[in-house]
């Protein structure tokens, strides 16, 4: 068993951990926090599989982005946990049995019978001098372009989404209205006064 | 050397993993939300095996698409849990009953 293997399976066992923690702690916040560990875990696991880019990408967009949204909300929600966990030990039984029944059929298909080592073998390590960033960046920017403007709009129309729903207005505030400050003229704000000069007192 | 097969049964465990926490943790909306996350890690991991093991580098951008709209989805999520929150006070599955489904 060479080094390679002995790290992946280190790496695929902190991913199973914590998967099994994100699924049965109590409080959403350390929920949160195995989410973090196993998305650091699978990161590593993808580095292992020449995706470099996308291992970075993992760990700022996820843990940088996305999991510290999670943890700001979880936070910012005065959540009753105990509530919550009502029905927890009556639908384990259930979730444990579809979950092992799936899993089971699944190993059945992607087993080493049909995707060993044997029948796909793995590829040679790429050298020192490849780029992986480059390789994604060759074919995202010609074959995928349109794509890439599509999910670009998507994320805008996230923002505009997120915001829109999350913006209160409370009525008795006092607001700038912009609309109405560019619109202003010069005659509403100034007015000119013609008058003599006077003599210093 | 890793096989394609090891990795696929590593996202196929996540996965089932995911399901069993959408199974068992129905009334939190936060939990179930990260599921969902897990259930795309899953996936994603599939994409990036088999580039890996067929050289293609198309199953990367389809990654990075999939995370593109997966951070589209946590953040519109959150903000609707946001105002859910604010306007019933709880993030209980079961309160959400004012459509009487």
């Amino acid at each position: 068993m060479g080094t390679e293997k002995i790290i992946f399976y280190i790496f695929a066992f902190i991913v199973v951990f914590g998967a099994t923690m994100v699924i049965s702690v109590r409080n959403p916040v350390k929920a949160a926090l195995y989410l973090v560990l196993t998305f650091f875990a699978s990161a590593a696991i993808w580095l292992l599989l020449e995706a470099e880019f996308l291992a970075i990408v993992l760990v700022l967009v996820y843990v940088g982005a996305v999991m510290v949204l999670f943890v700001f909300v979880v936070m910012m929600l005065d959540i009753n946990v105990a509530r919550l966990k009502e029905g927890f030990i009556r639908y384990l039984p259930l979730g444990i049995g579809v979950a092992v029944l799936m899993a089971v059929m699944m190993i059945m298909v992607v087993g080493p019978e049909y995707f060993g080592l044997d029948k796909i073998a793995a590829p040679e390590r790429h050298g020192a001098d490849y780029n992986n960033i480059r390789e994604i960046g060759g074919i995202l920017y010609t074959v995928y372009v349109y794509p890439f403007e599509i999910a670009a709009v998507i994320l805008l129309v996230a923002i505009v989404a997120a915001i829109v729903l999350t913006l209160r207005r409370r009525p008795n505030t006092r607001q700038q209205r912009p609309e109405e400050q560019i619109a202003v003229k010069r005659g509403e704000r100034v007015r000119m006064v013609k008058m003599s000069a006077e003599e210093r007192k | 050397m890793i096989a394609l097969s090891d990795v696929l049964i590593l996202a196929a465990i996540l996965f089932c993993l995911s399901v069993a926490g959408i199974f068992i943790n129905r009334k939190n909306v936060i939990i179930l939300l990260m599921a969902v996350e897990l259930m795309l890690l899953a996936v994603n991991m599939n994409f990036i095996a088999f580039s890996y093991f067929l050289g293609d580098i198309a199953g990367q951008v389809f990654v990075f698409f999939i995370m593109t709209v997966a951070a589209a989805e946590a953040a519109i999520g959150l903000a609707i849990l946001v105002v859910l929150f604010r306007n019933k006070r709880t993030i209980n599955v079961d309160d959400l009953d004012s459509m009487k489904g």
